[in-house]
């Protein structure tokens, strides 16, 4: 049960508390919608984030496995050499996007002006290694979008869960509390205004004597 | 501030791979260098793959960095498969934001 508000029964405190009580379902409502948004673009997220991670994971897997492969076949010191200078270097441009007041990450790849996908002659190494790294290039645009996805997830969560504290917060604290206080504050007055009633209607039988 | 470069925590094998198409790759056997290595990547790169068994170990960490958009520290299976914790941290979002799991339960 939450606890009662102590106010003083005053006229002012009636009014300042119904001022106060109109506010705070006003802003129950508009974060309880904000809330519903909120969920109804966290699961197109969510799905969009599973079928990206399904995927990766998949591909990934595959290229990890060709590219082992690789390294069993040819000498180990040979790859390190061959991977070692990397031709390309990845390079992305950041930004942030607002969904629904969160900013969350926008990255795109910047294009690479190199063209050497493959930073060694292929006279060092097996023709395994080619298509290893080929599908691990592949994978880079899948890879940023899913932590760009997966970030986007995250934040949501987050915002979501705090977003559904306040409204939880307004509605069974705040707004019952308010609604008490008020209750409380009417009923005194009304209190006070009886009592006098009767003290004038005795007055008046005291003064007719 | 962040550049736009992305790094990479894993095992030797896993990050010589991602070496050869231009990401900068560190590596780490244990957890505590990966902690250490994520606290410092974390102010330089935009992006940090991490392979899922060690992220899992350092999964109190990686929650300090979920608030903000920048650095994304995704988990990404290692070259023994998936651990399934990437998709367990998809689920523990869902939960969060709405209280059960109504997207994936099908799978269980």
């Amino acid at each position: 049960m939450a606890e009662k508000l102590r106010v003083n029964p005053t006229r002012m405190e009636l009014k300042r508390l119904k001022e106060r009580l109109k506010m705070a379902s006003r802003g129950h409502k508009l974060l309880k919608d904000k809330s519903d948004e909120m969920i109804r673009r966290f699961v197109g997220y969510a799905k969009e984030d599973k079928r990206l991670r399904e995927e990766v994971e998949g591909d990934l897997a595959n290229a990890l496995t060709k590219f082992l492969l690789a390294k069993s076949v040819s000498d180990e010191a040979a790859i390190q050499e061959a991977v070692a200078m990397p031709g390309t270097q990845v390079s992305l441009k950041l930004d942030t996007a607002n969904v629904m007041a969160v900013s969350v990450p926008k990255i795109t790849i910047e294009e690479s002006d190199s063209k050497e996908k493959y930073p060694y002659s292929f006279t060092s190494v097996t023709a395994e290694l080619d298509s290893s790294i080929a599908t691990i290039s592949e994978l880079l645009v899948k890879l940023v979008e899913l932590a760009q996805v997966e970030k986007t997830c995250n934040m949501l969560a987050i915002e979501i869960e705090k977003n559904r504290r306040r409204v939880n917060a307004l509605e069974y604290v705040m707004i019952p509390q308010t609604e008490e206080a008020i209750g409380d504050i009417t009923m005194k007055l009304d209190e006070a205004e009886r009592s006098n009633t009767v003290r004038l209607m005795k007055v008046k039988t005291i003064i007719q004597k | 501030m962040h550049s736009g470069k992305i790094a990479v925590i894993g095992d030797k094998d896993l990050i010589l791979a991602f070496k050869a198409i231009g990401m900068d790759v560190f590596s780490a056997d244990s957890s505590n260098e990966a902690e250490k290595l994520v606290k410092s990547l974390a102010k330089e790169y935009a992006i940090i793959f991490i392979t899922e068994d060690l992220a899992q170990q350092i999964d109190q960490l990686l929650t300090k960095y979920k608030t903000k958009a920048y650095p994304a520290i995704i988990p990404i299976p290692s070259s023994h498969g998936t651990t399934g914790y990437g998709i367990e941290g998809i689920k523990r979002d869902v939960e969060k934001a709405i209280g059960t799991d109504i997207l994936f339960n099908k799978e269980d």
